[in-house]
């Protein structure tokens, strides 16, 4: 069986985790050269109500483009978090933000809860930069993406002139799991 | 021009082939899941000398997109289920008149307003026999980013080469999946144009065909002045009530397709050569039901899938054949059994088929096909 | 003028009924055309269904008789691929603002360039003589046995709210004016329209006992009043009389034209 890595990116609409997943998955694919499908499921508000963005990385063809065994769930709510943890493989990562995750799951996985939203607010100065501060983390824990790649998918795809806000995001992201 | 590389949807894979078909109008109303066809055509149609319109209905650009393709302006609208519905009458036009159009139809879950942002296949059935009256219909349902771009180039071909109007069933999995794509440069895709008139004007016959079946389109505005209506109309294109007339029309208009089955009817085969249990899928059903062929293969099962790409004309053919080698035929769909019916009829009982199918806007779990699989086996 | 040259010949005699104005919107059309001088191989006409729809199979031009309703969506595509051509709308009351009103009031606000002649009837004639959103109310139709219930169109009216550059009304009884005033619609860039108030004395003249079609022909006449003498009249005057004239003409932006700057921002991007 080749490689296949699946993140699950979970909380509300707003919180920017569709555009995080666009991220992981331009870095894999476009910059790392690897396979990576980016998927979402989305309810009908732009903002609120539950969102998921789903990323598989693989080095093989991707048929199934959700996830099945999930290596990595962000959960940026406690709904998200007491939903997915069950779908997280064993031995897997869990990855919360501790200002809405005030029960984080537990189960046969790591848990990183955090204050992921605080930081961005207080280091950061913004609080709508959260979802790059767990792209941090993200990228930290799994280790199957190259900072290199992350970087540059995150100067593509972030609106043009926030490129180093955001880039400062992830880094203090990546800071939090050292 | 170069290969291109980029993470890429389905929607966008449609726009970037209408572009690259040739696609220059494009009319369209917003509707989820497959709004993200019209934004991006908005900002580069014009970009290629094009126009878009966003019209005030769905009606009205499935209207606007025939008139279009009458001035010679290749052209394609794109909808999902409700809207798909509402344009029901005129792609009846677009048949009857022998207007070359493409509609894409990115399905979602119904009846009525259903489920808008979740995936669903079950606008199969009315993509064949939407609009009232016997019509000929060429559907295509591609089952990946890159497949997308592919069949919405070959969606403008048929629909040239024949005179057709060719239908794009999407699932919002397929329309809304990023994938890695490479895409060709478009100096390297084959490009069909409608067949144009070489007699004078004044010998002109709109409606009279060669042995193609096809007969060959004016423009307007070209010199060729002539009549083009939704009534049965003659050769001359001018309506008929005389019974000889309307049956020579109506019967080239639904054979024309039937000598050309071969080069519409596009179909993948995986593992198939030594199979005993069969699998019939399309869309990101399809997808599904791979993952679990491969896992069913590590376990020495010898499953195979035939994944259709061209929903209708169906493979009737491939299919009975199918069925004569393996012992069932799982057709996993996200409705109720829409084309495992067809797939029965092909079948004619050689081989029994097995339905899996949800209507409950979750896709189908690789899982649930390898179960059925090894149910079977 | 040779009326001749600009129809199929072959086609005739007409379906219209005798004593139906149409015939005399298809001449004045004619003539409109004749004395603008356009070429028959740049202009196209676009018909909706109905008895008006079939005003597109007589004449030697490009034609199209879409679906009902529809006519105005059609005519939009084609301009959209073919700015050059002239694109004239054939539509009815029924057509064009019952089952046709949205593609009506949208594209006079989006000005796009197209002449839309309404015949205005009264009633939907080729399918037997129902009510229409231009019957007067009390008045009977084959679904309206104990007379039309509803409010009526200002067809005219509707068209200038919405947006369009140029709308005028004319009754069929004087034909030189209905025929003025299309030229000026076909020659005004921008959306517009002429509303023609046309008798049919089959399916609407007889239920309501309006007399000949003769008859009905000189009523309107005598109805009609013009836009300027209209403008001192009280409105308990004004009922039951016809305002015709140019009723709008305005210079707004054109949409095709709009659209063309739209494409060489775009390419210079």
């Amino acid at each position: 069986m080749s490689f296949r890595y699946e993140i699950r990116l979970s909380g509300a609409g707003g919180q920017g985790l569709i555009l995080v997943g666009k991220i992981i998955a331009e870095a894999a694919a476009i910059y790392d050269d690897k396979n990576a499908t980016q998927s979402q499921s989305y309810g009908p508000e732009a903002r609120g109500g539950a969102s998921r963005s789903e990323v598989i990385i693989s080095d093989g063809d991707i048929d199934y483009p959700k996830a099945t065994d999930i290596d990595l769930l962000l959960a940026m709510t406690q709904e998200a978090a007491d939903k997915y943890a069950g779908e997280v493989k064993s031995g897997g990562i869990i990855v919360a933000d501790s200002d809405f995750v005030k029960s984080p799951p537990e189960g046969d996985f790591a848990v990183h809860c955090l204050p992921i939203t605080q930081i961005a607010e207080e280091k950061v100065g913004k609080k709508i930069t959260a979802n790059l501060v767990a792209l941090g983390m993200i990228h930290k824990l799994s280790g199957v993406i190259s900072e290199e790649s992350v970087i540059n998918a995150i100067r593509a795809r972030v609106p043009r002139g926030t490129e180093e806000v955001n880039i400062q995001a992830f880094k203090y992201g990546q800071d939090l799991v050292d | 021009m170069k290969a291109r590389t980029f993470m890429m949807q389905g929607n966008q894979a449609v726009a970037e082939g209408a572009i690259d078909a040739g696609c220059r109008f494009f009319a369209g109303y917003p509707i989820t899941p497959s709004s993200e066809i019209a934004e991006y055509l908005s900002g580069r149609l014009p970009e290629v000398g094009g126009r878009f319109m966003q019209m005030e209905d769905e009606i009205a650009a499935m209207g606007a997109v025939i008139g279009a393709s009458l001035g010679g302006m290749k052209s394609m609208t794109a909808t999902s289920g409700p809207g798909f519905s509402l344009k029901q009458e005129n792609i009846g036009f677009a048949s009857m008149t022998e207007v070359p159009v493409v509609i894409v139809n990115v399905m979602r879950g119904g009846p009525s307003t259903g489920l808008p942002t979740m995936p669903s296949q079950a606008d199969v059935m009315q993509a064949r026999w939407g609009t009232h009256g016997d019509h000929p219909i060429i559907v295509l349902a591609p089952g990946g980013v890159r497949e997308a771009y592919d069949l919405t180039v070959q969606a403008f071909n048929m629909s040239e080469e024949y005179r057709v109007p060719v239908i794009l069933l999407l699932d919002e999995i397929v329309g809304h999946v990023h994938e890695k794509v490479t895409l060709p440069a478009p100096d390297e895709l084959v490009i069909i144009d409608r067949k144009k008139p070489t007699v004078p004007p004044e010998e002109y016959l709109p409606y009279v065909a060669d042995e193609t079946l096809v007969p060959p389109m004016a423009n307007f505005g070209e010199g060729y002045r002539y009549h083009v209506t939704g009534l049965v109309h003659d050769e001359t294109g001018f309506p008929t009530n005389v019974t000889e007339e309307i049956e020579a029309q109506l019967m080239r208009l639904n054979t024309k397709l039937d000598r050309y089955e071969d080069e519409i009817i596009q179909f993948e085969e995986t593992l198939t050569e030594d199979a005993k249990i069969g699998v019939v899928a399309y869309g990101s059903t399809a997808r599904s039901a791979r993952s679990a062929l491969l896992r069913a293969r590590d376990e020495d099962i010898s499953a195979g899938m035939i994944r259709l790409q061209t929903i209708w004309p169906f493979p009737t053919d491939r299919i009975r054949e199918f069925a004569r080698q393996v012992s069932h035929i799982v057709v996993p769909e996200l409705n109720l059994g829409q084309i495992a019916h067809e797939v029965e009829h092909a079948a004619r009982g050689e081989a029994e088929v097995v339905r899996i199918n949800r209507i409950s806007g979750e896709p189908i779990h690789p899982d649930e096909i390898l179960a059925a699989i090894k149910e079977y086996w | 003028m040779d009326y001749s040259q600009y129809l199929r010949n072959d086609k005739l005699p007409y379906i219209w009924c005798a004593g139906c104005g149409d015939r005399i919107v298809l001449k004045a059309i004619l003539r409109a055309i004749h004395d603008l001088g356009l070429e028959k191989d740049e202009i196209a006409m676009v018909a909706g269904i109905g008895c008006s729809g079939r005003t597109a199979g007589y004449v030697d031009f490009n034609t199209l008789h879409t679906t009902h309703g529809r006519a105005i969506t059609f005519a939009t595509g084609l301009k959209m691929a073919r700015p050059d051509m002239t694109v004239i709308v054939v539509s009815g009351d029924g057509d064009a603002t019952a089952i046709g009103g949205n593609h009506l009031i949208h594209a006079a606000r989006r000005n796009i360039d197209i002449t839309v002649l309404v015949y205005n009837n009264h009633i939907y004639g080729m399918t037997g003589g129902q009510v229409s959103p231009t019957t007067p109310m009390g008045d009977f139709a084959t679904t309206a046995p104990y007379g039309n219930l509803e409010n009526t169109f200002d067809i005219s009216g509707l068209t200038i709210a919405a947006g369009a550059s140029f709308v005028a009304r004319s009754a069929v009884a004087d034909i030189k004016y209905l025929s003025n005033l299309i030229g000026q619609a076909i020659s005004k860039k921008g959306f517009s329209l002429v509303e023609v108030m046309t008798p049919c004395y089959i399916a609407y003249g007889r239920m309501n006992e309006k007399g000949s079609a003769a008859q009905m022909i000189l009523d309107q006449r005598e109805e009609a009043v013009d836009v300027e003498e209209a403008k001192s009249m009280s409105p308990e005057d004004l009922q039951d009389r016809i305002v015709v004239g140019v009723l709008a003409d305005r210079e707004l932006p054109e949409y095709i034209a709009t659209y063309d700057r739209v494409i060489s921002q775009a390419q210079q991007r």
